[in-house]
């Protein structure tokens, strides 16, 4: 199934919350979709028949400079579909439902995603750091991020 | 003193906590700067809570302040076993982006490296899996071959572990006369090794005892916490890049999937896990020999190097079949010199967060089993 | 005394008893040396490697080199540990592997202490390092050290059943708990050697089935009562780092060390009075007499090191449940059938 048939699908069962599809070349062509939804959107596409996205391949965070975001890479093994969804969050309140009930390789993409860029999944059972130090301040990967001058008294820009 | 004799013994107050074991970050068996917080009972585990990031390099980070090349040999610190292989989705993505064909001479080089590097990147797997289960001798026996690997890749790239080889749109050298000859020894010599370790180390009574029916990873859990590689074939899934999208030229050739099928245990299994590694070495002797074979002699490996890199704006997710599983790039560009996101899918990083939900319930010596069983390092979970 | 020709050759006592002590002490360090670079040379010749080749012509000298490196290193005393019991651990290893040297026949003319309960000495003061085991991993209050210490604890414990029953066996065969006894009974040509039935009629043919069976549970116990691989789940490195020696350095692992060494010569010099007759000949009377006798003796103990170094350079480890379920499920009602049997033997012979 093309992505197009799959938007289809999904902006006649969610409506609103899917906002824009684009593809244009060579880019890789994504699905923009609304946050306040998006853990019944993907709860449908990996439960509905003909979708079937079991495998959440990446989910990844992004700072657009302007807004933040979350990347959802899908695929599914059955069908050998993939998609991708776009979710942009606001930086003053980049809350999200957290998808890792959904699949549970998204608690540790999670994890990450709060790690380097502050975003809050609601809902997640454990959304501590995972890769900085669990007191680490900031989110490194921000674009706008500056690096502290010591962490414990060690020195950091070398 | 009589008195504290009537005193009858009070079971109540024998403390019989949980204990609180701390396996890493320096530890023999964590294959690198992992750190596991593990609950036992006795000897049982009843928790495991990996803490990850002693080796967190901003990979990320740093690949946003360089030039596209230029993040390449940052990909090969990642998962630093199998550097050639790791430079591939990067540079099909970027190829893809910019509309790069590759020459032909250039596309049997990349898989004829890919292939020796998941046959060294296998070596090192089932190694040290030997190695946590108690047997030295099979180490030292693949790391010997593993070093005609090595050789040969030092004579095309000049590196022994960090090849920085593949770049946008070819290579960074042509392959030397002998290339094919050399390869070809290489297959002979592995294909003995690993006759002679399918004997010492994977039919051994002692090592099928302890690997058979521990850390039972079943299919669907593997799917759902998006588990690649022998990991996701160990649990009888045939899920393979290579077969289901060939990238590449991969369709070319003539090779198994292989998958665990739980000949001396229950399917997904450690065994299977490590019986899968070992045949895929074969799977890719198959494919060296058949590319080998079709190699044409001739050809200019660098007519497609474009002089200067412009990466159109846009996003693409690439991936590959790494030895460890499906490694993928998502880039995002701006149309400017430097990528403005480049995301790893980091495959030990997601095959080890099956870990705590496969050790429970086992032992401690079988938890280093089944750490050993997922092949990670640590370079690629931390970034 | 007639065991003795220390005593033949020197006339005052005091003197005698310090050359006796001595004596074993100076094989059992030349012995490590030698078991050491043997482990190392077989290592390599197992993995098809050179091994240490710079110290000394083919590397030699490298167990000196090992001993001195580890003699120079800081001796690092935790500071959480309990120092008197974490200093006293090594020491009470290293007695109790020697120890057990007072009464090993070397050779029809040396038995340092020729008693009449030497088995029974023996076994009991194999158990001796248990003591230092748990001691030492209990003192250094590490967690890895206490779970080898208990691990050590348990399969030692285990193992010694069969050991035990076997060596129970062989006594009855013998008539006698003397080591010196039990070799002499053993004596004449190869056949007459407990691992073939001992001296007896044709009829013993019955039995020999079940002195191998004793022979190889025997070789398995004493494997496992010696930490050695795959049975060194004590110390198995990729598990608990390195079990109870986890915390010690230089001079005090290197008493655990010599221990573990001596250990290794205790076990096969066991196996070799118990089943292969001793410091016999194979041959009846060719090659024997009291230098011949210590040849065949410290050959045989030696061959057994060797085999225990062969399987730690082949064999993966075991893993604590299948170490117990062999040793309380298969080895001991197999001792018990045999021990059964023998006895029968002995008693209608």
């Amino acid at each position: 199934m093309t992505q197009q048939e799959i938007y289809n699908i999904l902006k006649e069962k969610f409506g609103d919350e899917i906002i824009e599809f684009s593809h244009e070349l060579p880019s890789d062509p994504y699905i923009v979709a609304n946050r306040s939804k998006i853990d019944e959107i993907c709860l449908f596409l990996r439960d509905e028949e003909n979708l079937n996205f079991d495998y959440l391949v990446i989910l990844s965070g992004m700072d657009y400079i302007e807004k933040l975001g979350v990347v959802y890479h899908l695929y599914s093994i059955k069908h050998k579909h993939r998609l991708t969804i776009k979710v942009f969050l606001s930086k003053d309140d980049p809350h999200i439902p957290t998808v890792e009930k959904i699949w549970r390789s998204a608690d540790w993409h999670e994890r990450e995603a709060w790690d380097m860029y502050g975003i809050i999944f609601d809902g997640h059972h454990n959304l501590i750091r995972i890769l900085c130090p669990y007191d680490w301040e900031g989110f490194p990967l921000r674009k706008d991020y500056k690096t502290p001058e010591e962490y414990h008294g060690i020195k950091v820009p070398y | 003193m009589s008195e504290r004799r009537k005193i009858e013994f009070d079971y109540s107050g024998v403390d019989t906590d949980r204990m609180r074991v701390n396996v890493g970050p320096q530890h023999p068996s964590t294959h690198g700067v992992l750190r596991l917080e593990v609950e036992l009972e006795g000897e049982i585990v009843t928790e495991v809570v990996p803490h990850i990031g002693y080796l967190h390099r901003c990979f990320e980070k740093h690949a946003e302040a360089m030039t596209y090349p230029q993040v390449i040999p940052y990909i090969d610190r990642m998962d630093y076993i199998s550097s050639m292989n790791n430079e591939w989705p990067y540079v099909i993505a970027i190829e893809e982006m910019c509309g790069i064909k590759v020459p032909e001479k250039v596309e049997y080089i990349r898989v004829i490296c890919a292939e020796l590097n998941r046959i060294a990147n296998h070596q090192i797997a089932v190694a040290t899996f030997g190695l946590d289960a108690g047997a030295f001798t099979p180490f030292l026996y693949l790391f010997r071959d593993r070093e005609w690997i090595l050789n040969l890749f030092e004579r095309i790239s000049g590196g022994r572990l960090l090849y920085n080889y593949f770049c946008v749109g070819g290579v960074r050298g042509d392959v030397y006369p002998t290339f094919k000859e050399d390869c070809l020894d290489i297959v002979r010599q592995v294909r003995a090794t690993n006759k002679e370790i399918m004997d010492l180390l994977i039919y051994n009574h002692i090592f099928v005892e302890r690997t058979a029916n521990i850390g039972i990873l079943p299919v669907d859990v593997a799917i759902n916490y998006g588990c690649s590689g022998p990991v996701l074939r160990g649990s009888g899934f045939p899920y393979d890049l290579r077969r289901s999208e060939p990238y590449s030229i991969y369709d070319r050739f003539d090779f198994d999937v292989q998958v665990g099928k739980g000949e001396v245990g229950t399917v997904g299994d450690c065994w299977d896990r490590n019986i899968v590694r070992m045949r895929e070495m074969e799977e890719s002797c198959k494919i060296i020999e058949q590319a080998v074979a079709q190699m044409p002699d001739t050809g200019d490996v660098f007519e497609a190097i474009p002089k200067k890199i412009r990466v159109p704006k846009g996003e693409i997710y690439r991936a590959a079949e790494n030895p460890k599983g499906e490694l993928g790039f998502y880039i995002v560009s701006d149309g400017g010199q430097k990528p403005f996101r480049v995301r790893p899918r980091a495959t030990s990083f997601i095959n080890l967060s099956v870990l705590p939900e496969i050790s429970k319930g086992y032992m401690l010596a079988d938890l280093i089993l089944i750490l050993g069983s997922i092949d990670i390092v640590l370079g690629e979970v931390d970034r | 005394m007639e065991h003795n020709f220390i005593y033949n050759l020197i006339n005052s006592d005091i003197v005698a008893i310090i050359a006796i002590i001595l004596l074993p002490l100076i094989f059992v360090l030349i012995y490590a040396l030698i078991a050491i670079l043997g482990e190392l040379k077989i290592a390599s010749f197992v993995q098809e490697r050179l091994g240490p080749m710079r110290t000394g012509p083919w590397g030699i000298i490298q167990p000196v080199a090992e001993v001195v490196k580890l003699i120079q290193k800081e001796d690092i005393t935790p500071a959480a540990a309990d120092k008197k019991l974490f200093n006293l651990a090594p020491y009470i290893m290293f007695v109790g592997a020697f120890a057990a040297f007072a009464v090993i026949p070397f050779g029809p003319a040396f038995v340092p202490a020729d008693i009449n309960l030497g088995l029974f000495y023996l076994f009991a003061v194999g158990a001796f390092a248990i003591i230092g085991i748990v001691m030492g991993g209990w003192a250094s209050n590490n967690k890895y050290s206490l779970l080898g210490a208990m691990r050590s604890a348990a399969q030692i414990i285990s193992y010694e059943i069969p050991a035990g029953v076997a060596l129970l066996a062989i006594a009855s065969l013998a008539g006698s708990l003397n080591l010196n006894e039990i070799i002499e009974s053993q004596s004449g040509w190869f056949w007459n050697w407990y691992l073939f039935g001992g001296d007896g009629p044709i009829w013993k043919i019955f039995v020999i089935p079940f002195t191998l069976i004793l022979f190889i549970i025997f070789l398995v116990s004493t494997l496992a009562e010696t930490n050695r691989t795959p049975f060194d789940i004590p110390e198995g490195e990729s598990e608990i780092v390195a079990g109870y020696h986890t915390e010690y350095s230089g001079i005090k692992f290197a008493m655990f060390f010599f221990a573990e060494y001596a250990n290794m010569f205790v076990v096969s010099a066991l196996i070799t009075i118990l089943f292969l007759g001793g410091w016999n000949s194979p041959f009846g009377d060719f090659m024997s007499g009291p230098i011949w006798g210590a040849f065949w003796f410290i050959l045989k103990a030696f061959f057994f090191v060797f085999v225990q170094i062969w399987l730690r350079w082949t064999l993966p480890r075991l893993r604590v449940d299948q170490l117990m379920y062999m040793g309380w499920k298969v080895l001991v009602p197999f001792s018990f059938v045999c021990f059964f049997a023998i006895a029968f033997w002995a008693m209608v012979k």
